[in-house]
């Protein structure tokens, strides 16, 4: 699971990316869980090859998620993240360097990456490779059953985790009305791969539900391809549609179908409107409720690896501006964007620890997404 | 690359991809520099809120299993 | 690419992808447009003057063709350069023609009413005289020497490419 900068790979490798910044407050209500922040993105280009961007993002989380087994206090943490990078242009191709540092109270995360990206044929078409490292550090936060232990919040450093991902893709120029972009990624990771706080959970001989420790292979590798199409329509708008898919060595298959539609209705408004469904198989040690204790090798309630599937709608719009001060601004946008998740899991159930198993609903939620942001061009 | 056969599968797809296009190196840009207003608009570009699109892939790889091939490049968090 | 037997598929994609990208990227480096030292071909376009005006009346001057759009941001960039290079050397025989691409002209109407010009500006809704000079990128411009002769040819426009211009105006000024 990770958190992503904002650095498209994919895109035209001719020119440098615009100068910019955008100022976005994110805010997730869902599943008993209330994500929000800020993400503060600054581009600038300090000729006409190189530019640098850096980001600021926040997740500050307040958790009374199903995995908190009693009604105290709801959880708290802040996870901050920084990245900076840079892109150089020379004839064609740009290249592209960055580094991204993610901190929370019981997890670090260090990343770097860098991509080579190639425009050809006239500007038709773009190739792009990229790699990315991470390494993280993983550990349990003293927060149990609604409190912290007498000491206060501590947190015990369990293990590593190692992260290497490949990048390639493919943006080409159709026709005069449709641009495809082809994605391809592999993702390997190894170490401690798991939850430090989820646990299993399997039926006892009295027939009761209890926990277990959770035991996940130690090597996971992913991968994934998606191909996207954007199409111009003749009324001045846009239609957009994507597939992905991805398989790993957990067993996961998964499935994503999005399709869009951009339509501006002045000069200066947009609106837009998205839909997504995504749908994925279990990984193979995946088990709701176990029928004994210890009855595999490997073992995982977590829901992430569960069978499930979500649909997404979302809506948009966008105003755009001119300021007359301060003049070294060109144009700026004002957006807000609603996104609405429908989250059904299909092998997960809300059991409670010593109670039945009958009448046990399984488990599905609704979440909002909501997105308020302003951008600038200089 | 040693080993894993499914980096071999990516890494074989990626280069047949790449030389699939460009086997034919004789081919001129049948769409041309002047027939490009409608691709220049920015409705039409892939990473027109590229701070935005980033924050919604984070939103969904949290939650699900899959991972990848949305353009965006990776940090991590613990988000557990 | 016909299917051949496994172990060598990917030595051969390799191997073509070797190729092809050093070819690419050569090609790609320097796009295929009209030939400095061919005579310029002739056209006759509607102006924003609602008159036509074809190349042939302007033999004898120095012509500086530049191939812009409203949608391109450097074409837009670079109009108050040509603006300036126009006003500096017309006493000297020289003058410059703004070719517009687009098909409807509604946009570049827009844009000269915000930046005006006082060069003339000429319409090419069909892609006919684009087609012609097989403009290599937006925005090109081509200079032309007092025979009609394309002496010239610049793709693209960064802040600066101006004084290169002046430099070539100059040059061809004096002939």
């Amino acid at each position: 699971m990770a958190a992503l900068f904002a650095l498209a790979a994919v895109g035209r490798a001719a020119v440098l990316p615009d100068d910019r910044a955008d100022f976005l407050w994110h805010d997730w209500q869902g599943g008993g869980v209330t994500v929000d922040g800020p993400s503060i993105l600054v581009r600038k280009s300090v000729n006409d090859s190189l530019s640098f961007a850096a980001n600021y993002y926040v997740d500050m989380i307040s958790s009374a998620s199903v995995d908190v087994l009693s009604t105290a206090s709801p959880y708290k943490e802040t996870r901050r993240q920084g990245s900076i990078s840079a892109d150089y242009l020379h004839g064609n191709t740009t290249y592209s360097l960055g580094f991204i540092q993610s901190n929370e109270p019981d997890y670090k995360s260090n990343t770097g990456f860098f991509s080579v990206s190639q425009s050809m044929f006239g500007d038709l078409t773009t190739i792009s490779f990229g790699f990315t490292r991470g390494w993280d550090k993983v550990g349990e936060d003293s927060y149990q059953n609604g409190h912290y232990a007498d000491g206060g919040r501590m947190t015990t450093w369990i293990g590593d985790a190692d992260h290497r991902n490949w990048q390639a893709s493919i943006s080409q120029i159709l026709t005069r009305n449709l641009l495809m972009s082809l994605n391809v990624e592999t993702d390997e990771s190894d170490g401690y791969l798991q939850s430090p706080y989820r646990s299993a959970r399997y039926i006892n001989p009295e027939g009761l539900v209890q926990t277990e420790n959770q035991v996940t292979p130690n090597t996971r590798t992913g991968n994934a391809g998606s191909l996207q199409l954007k199409y111009y329509l003749p009324w001045h708008a846009a239609l957009d549609g994507n597939y992905r898919i991805y398989h790993d060595t957990w067993g996961i298959l998964a499935h994503t179908l999005g399709a869009g539609y951009t339509q501006p209705i002045s000069t200066s408004w947009t609106l837009n409107g998205t839909v997504r469904y995504y749908t994925q198989r279990a990984a193979t040690f995946y088990g709701d409720l176990f029928p004994f204790e210890d009855s595999q090798n490997f073992i995982s309630r977590d829901r992430e690896l569960a069978q499930y599937h979500d649909l997404t709608l979302g809506m948009g719009a966008s105003w755009q501006f001119h300021p007359s001060w301060p003049r070294w601004i060109e144009k700026g946008t004002l957006n807000l964007s609603y996104d609405r998740m429908r989250i059904s899991y299909n092998d997960f159930h809300n059991y409670t620890v010593g109670g039945g198993t009958v009448g046990v609903p399984l488990y599905g939620y609704d979440a909002n997404v909501t997105q308020f942001f302003i951008s600038l061009w200089y | 690359m040693p080993g894993n056969p499914h980096r071999r599968l990516s890494a074989a797809a990626a280069v047949a991809l790449a030389a699939t296009l460009l086997s034919a190196c004789s081919i001129k840009p049948w769409v041309k520099p002047y027939e490009r207003e409608h691709l220049a608009d920015p409705i039409m570009s892939f990473d027109r809120n590229p701070v935005s699109d980033v924050y919604l892939d984070h939103v969904f790889e949290v939650r699900e299993g899959a991972r990848g091939a949305t353009g965006s490049v990776g940090g991590g968090c613990g988000c557990n | 690419m016909k299917p051949t037997a496994h172990p060598h598929r990917i030595a051969l994609a390799t191997r073509l992808l070797g190729c092809c990208l050093a070819a690419a990227l050569s090609w790609s480096a320097s796009a295929a447009s009209i030939a400095p030292g061919s005579a310029a071909p002739g056209f006759q376009l509607h102006s924003s003057t609602s008159t036509d005006l074809s190349l042939s009346d302007l033999k004898g001057q120095v012509v500086l063709i530049n191939f812009w759009a409203s949608w391109c941001g450097p074409c837009r960039q670079e109009m108050p350069v040509l603006e300036q290079l126009y006003k500096k050397y017309k006493p000297a025989g020289f003058t410059l023609l703004g070719v517009n691409v687009e098909p409807k002209s509604a946009d570049a109407m827009g844009f000269l009413k915000s930046t005006p010009v006082s060069f003339p500006i000429l319409f090419d809704p069909d892609s006919k005289v684009s087609q012609l000079y097989a403009v290599p990128g937006m925005p090109s411009t081509v200079i032309l020497d007092r025979t009609g002769k394309v002496r010239y040819v610049h793709q693209g426009y960064k802040p600066g490419d101006e004084s290169e211009y002046q430099d070539q105006i100059r040059s061809l000024v004096r002939e």
